[in-house]
């Protein structure tokens, strides 16, 4: 059996893309994001792009750069309240946008990867959201149908992983990446550690391996924050400092 | 004189109860977490998947994988637990957060909360908002009662693009605290801010309203 250990973010990509594809892209915000990959996507230039994240980076930084670049033709998102491109394009016509309610979005996409093919949900219910869907009471509330999601490459980070393709997250750096791990036709993991095989706690395996087809551990991690918050010594109330 | 947004958030934490999980919204919201009465024990969820928020931390402890829902860093406590986003909204939807404490651009009357898209001008999106108004128990909204206009926010019929449908149970603006039950039962005026009158409440609300101080 072929290795599913890859030296770096072009080689783990060899093969997969191609244009008008669809990517999932792990993250929130810029927390937990496959930075190596978004580079290396850029880089190849593959366009015409459906990317489904939560959010789109910020402007140079994250999928922000794939905006940049013209490599995204439509984003399924929750939030993108902070990229200032992203309004500009989507304003003018130049992107395609798919708003889910963030729940309905994790849920689609654990849906996907679950082999369910549809749920019923009450997030949108009576909203644009849920305009042009099924709509059935149960129980004698009114529910929205909502279809599961799968994508032709998932590209998601972990903070330490082996070659089996094991992974584990570390605090809110997991948010979408192990819903997305299981709803790629491909998916590719990077990673900050990269440990020998036995060396994980078997039982604190957060993503199991046979989700995951190729890994690799990142160059470098930049790990931006976009809001620093901090406190003075003594007291409760945050300050908010700089935005990335 | 009008709440400042601190005395809106204080006004706000007196929905708290001890053991409840709350969920915190973006801006006014936030704030409510610095007037947690002292020995009441409440848990906030962070919807991109943390229970147990910690306060910010001191300068120089940032920690890049750990944020709260306004992507501000934060920091744990010995109770957190982390996990994904489909858990996270499985807490939400599945009716497991007591409360929900939300920023609002218009409620109505009859409940509804509109809080994610001015058409045509601001292009955000609903973030996990229709999923806490749709899934959490309590829903309290705390807004400013006008628009920087003076066009009044709590409406007989919201114009922008709806969050949900009959989901506000009750409101705190700067002027007073309204009743909203969902819809279900009148609208109704239970306090007013100190030096507030309500003449002045009722010139710039137009949503109808009973009143019972």
């Amino acid at each position: 059996m072929a290795g599913k250990t890859q030296k770096d973010a072009a080689e783990a990509l060899a093969g997969v893309l191609f244009d008008g594809m669809t990517i999932m892209a792990g993250g929130f915000g810029l927390c937990g994001i496959p930075e190596n990959l978004i580079a290396a996507i850029r880089e190849t230039g593959v366009k015409n792009l459906t990317v489904v994240s939560n959010n789109c980076g910020i402007d140079g930084f994250g999928l922000g750069v794939l905006l940049e670049s013209g490599q995204i033709k439509k984003m399924i998102s929750s939030y993108v309240g902070e990229n200032k491109l992203f309004e500009k394009l989507y304003l003018s016509g130049e992107l395609e946008l798919e708003f889910n309610p963030q729940g309905t979005l994790a849920e689609r996409i654990r849906a996907g990867g679950a082999g369910i093919p549809a749920f019923f949900t009450k997030t949108g219910v009576g909203t644009l959201v849920a305009e042009g869907k099924e709509t059935r009471e149960f129980d004698g509330e009114l529910y929205v149908m909502e279809r599961g999601l799968t994508a032709d490459l998932a590209i998601v980070k972990a903070h330490t992983g082996d070659a089996e393709g094991n992974l584990v997250y570390r605090k809110t750096a997991r948010n979408f990446n192990p819903m997305m791990a299981t709803a790629g036709k491909v998916t590719i993991a990077e990673i900050e550690h990269l440990v020998p095989v036995g060396s994980l706690d078997k039982d604190n395996i957060h993503t199991p391996g046979i989700y995951v087809d190729r890994i690799f551990q990142g160059a470098n991690f930049e790990k931006r924050i976009e809001r620093v918050t901090t406190r003075p010594k003594e007291t409760q109330m945050g300050e908010e400092k700089a935005s990335a | 004189m009008a709440w400042t947004r601190d005395e809106m958030a204080a006004r706000a934490a007196s929905e708290l109860r001890d053991g409840f999980y709350v969920n915190l919204g973006i801006g006014i919201p936030t704030l409510v977490a610095n007037y947690i009465p002292a020995g009441m024990h409440v848990t906030l969820q962070s919807e991109n998947g943390m229970l147990g928020m910690g306060p910010f931390p001191h300068e120089g402890e940032e920690d890049a994988d750990l944020i709260n829902a306004g992507k501000q860093t934060i920091t744990e406590l010995d109770s957190s637990s982390y996990f994904s986003s489909a858990d996270s909204f499985a807490m939400i939807r599945g009716g497991h957060i007591a409360l929900s404490i939300l920023g609002g651009m218009q409620v109505s009357e009859k409940g509804d909360l509109a809080n994610w898209m001015v058409p045509g001008k601001v292009v955000k999106g609903m973030g996990g908002a229709m999923d806490l108004v749709a899934g959490v128990k309590r829903v309290v909204v705390v807004m400013d009662h006008v628009e920087k206009s003076g066009a009044p926010k709590l409406l007989k019929a919201c114009t922008l693009p709806l969050t949900g449908a009959g989901v506000v149970d009750l409101l705190i603006t700067d002027l007073g605290v309204f009743e909203v039950g969902r819809g279900k039962s009148p609208l109704k005026l239970t306090a007013l801010a100190s030096g507030v009158t309500l003449d002045e409440i009722k010139a710039k609300t137009e949503a109808e309203f009973e009143v019972g101080l």
